[in-house]
C-alpha cells in the first residue's frame, strides 16, 4: 500500500494549508457485487492522523460514509517553510499507510 | 507437543476473555481501539449519533459556515466545507442526517490548528448535512440541506 498518499502543504502568512488525497476503495459493506448478489465486506479508514514536528495537528476519525479516494483539507499555524508533516491512516482491516511531506 | 496445546489453550483463553470483556461494556471500544467510537458510527439516527460521538445535543449556531452544493449530482461524492468561527474550536463532525448511519467523520484538531476542514462524504439520498462544532466543551451546529439525485451508497 506505499504511496497511497498525496500530500501538498502550503505556508502562505503564516497558515499552513494542507490538502491530501489517499487512494483507498473505503467500501460501506452496504454495497453488493451484481453478479453474485453477495455483500462487499467493509473496508474503510477509520483514522488520520496528521503531525507536525511531532505534534498532533490534526487526527480524523471516519466512518464509511466519507468518500472513495478521500479528500482531506486543513489548516494549522505554526510551521515553517521546509519542515516536514507525517500523515499517516489506519482502516477497518488493520492496513494502513504513512507518509512524509516537506511544507513549502 | 503438550507444552504447545499448552501455551495454545492459554492464549485462546486469554483472547476469550478479552472478547468477553468488550461485549459485555466492560472495556469500551475507545480503551481498546486507537479511539475509533464504533458506537457513534453505527447509530442509525442522527440525535443518536451526536449524543453517541460527543454525549450531548448541539445548540444551532450562526458562527459555523457550513459549504455544500445545493444540489449534489453525484451522491458518492459530495465536497463539504466547514469554517467554525468559535474561539477554542476542538473537534468538527460532518453528520449526514438520511444516511443509514448519519456520522460521516469527526476531525479533531490540534490547537494550532485552525477551524477549518473540508472533505468529500457520501449521501444515500437529499437530506441535511449537519455539522457538529465541538470548542470548550459544548457542542454548537449548522446545517444545510442538500438534493441528491443519484446516490451514492449503491445497492
Amino acid at each position: 500500500m506505499a504511496k497511497s498518499i498525496k500530500v501538498r502543504a502550503k505556508v502562505k502568512g503564516g497558515v499552513t494549508v494542507v490538502k491530501t488525497l489517499i487512494s483507498h476503495p473505503m467500501e460501506t459493506g452496504l454495497r453488493k457485487n451484481k453478479k453474485t448478489g453477495q455483500k462487499i465486506p467493509a473496508e474503510f479508514i477509520q483514522e488520520v492522523t496528521c503531525e507536525h514536528n511531532g505534534n498532533n495537528v490534526l487526527s480524523a476519525l471516519w466512518g464509511t460514509a466519507i468518500s472513495k479516494n478521500p479528500y482531506l483539507s486543513f489548516k494549522f499555524k505554526g510551521a515553517k517553510s521546509g519542515d516536514t508533516l507525517k500523515v499517516s491512516w489506519v482502516d477497518n482491516k488493520g492496513k494502513s499507510d504513512s507518509v512524509e511531506a516537506k511544507i513549502k | 507437543m503438550n507444552t504447545k496445546r499448552r501455551t495454545f489453550l492459554k492464549s485462546t483463553a486469554a483472547v476469550g476473555a478479552v472478547g468477553v470483556a468488550v461485549s459485555a461494556g466492560l472495556l469500551t471500544p475507545r480503551a481498546v481501539f486507537a479511539a475509533w467510537p464504533k458506537a457513534a458510527f453505527e447509530a442509525t439516527s442522527l440525535d443518536s449519533a451526536i449524543t453517541a460521538a460527543h454525549g450531548g445535543s448541539a445548540a444551532a449556531s450562526g458562527d459555523i459556515k457550513l459549504k455544500a452544493p445545493d444540489i449534489a449530482e453525484n451522491g458518492a461524492v459530495v465536497p463539504i466545507t466547514v469554517t467554525s468561527k468559535i474561539a477554542g474550536t476542538e473537534s468538527i463532525s460532518i453528520l449526514v442526517s438520511n444516511n443509514p448511519t448519519p456520522l460521516t467523520g469527526t476531525f479533531n484538531l490540534g490547537s494550532n490548528t485552525e477551524g477549518f476542514v473540508s472533505s468529500r462524504v457520501k449521501m444515500s439520498k437529499t437530506s441535511d448535512v449537519v455539522v457538529v462544532v465541538k470548542a470548550g466543551g459544548k457542542l454548537y451546529s449548522a446545517k444545510k440541506e442538500v438534493k441528491v439525485t443519484i446516490g451514492g451508497c449503491g445497492g
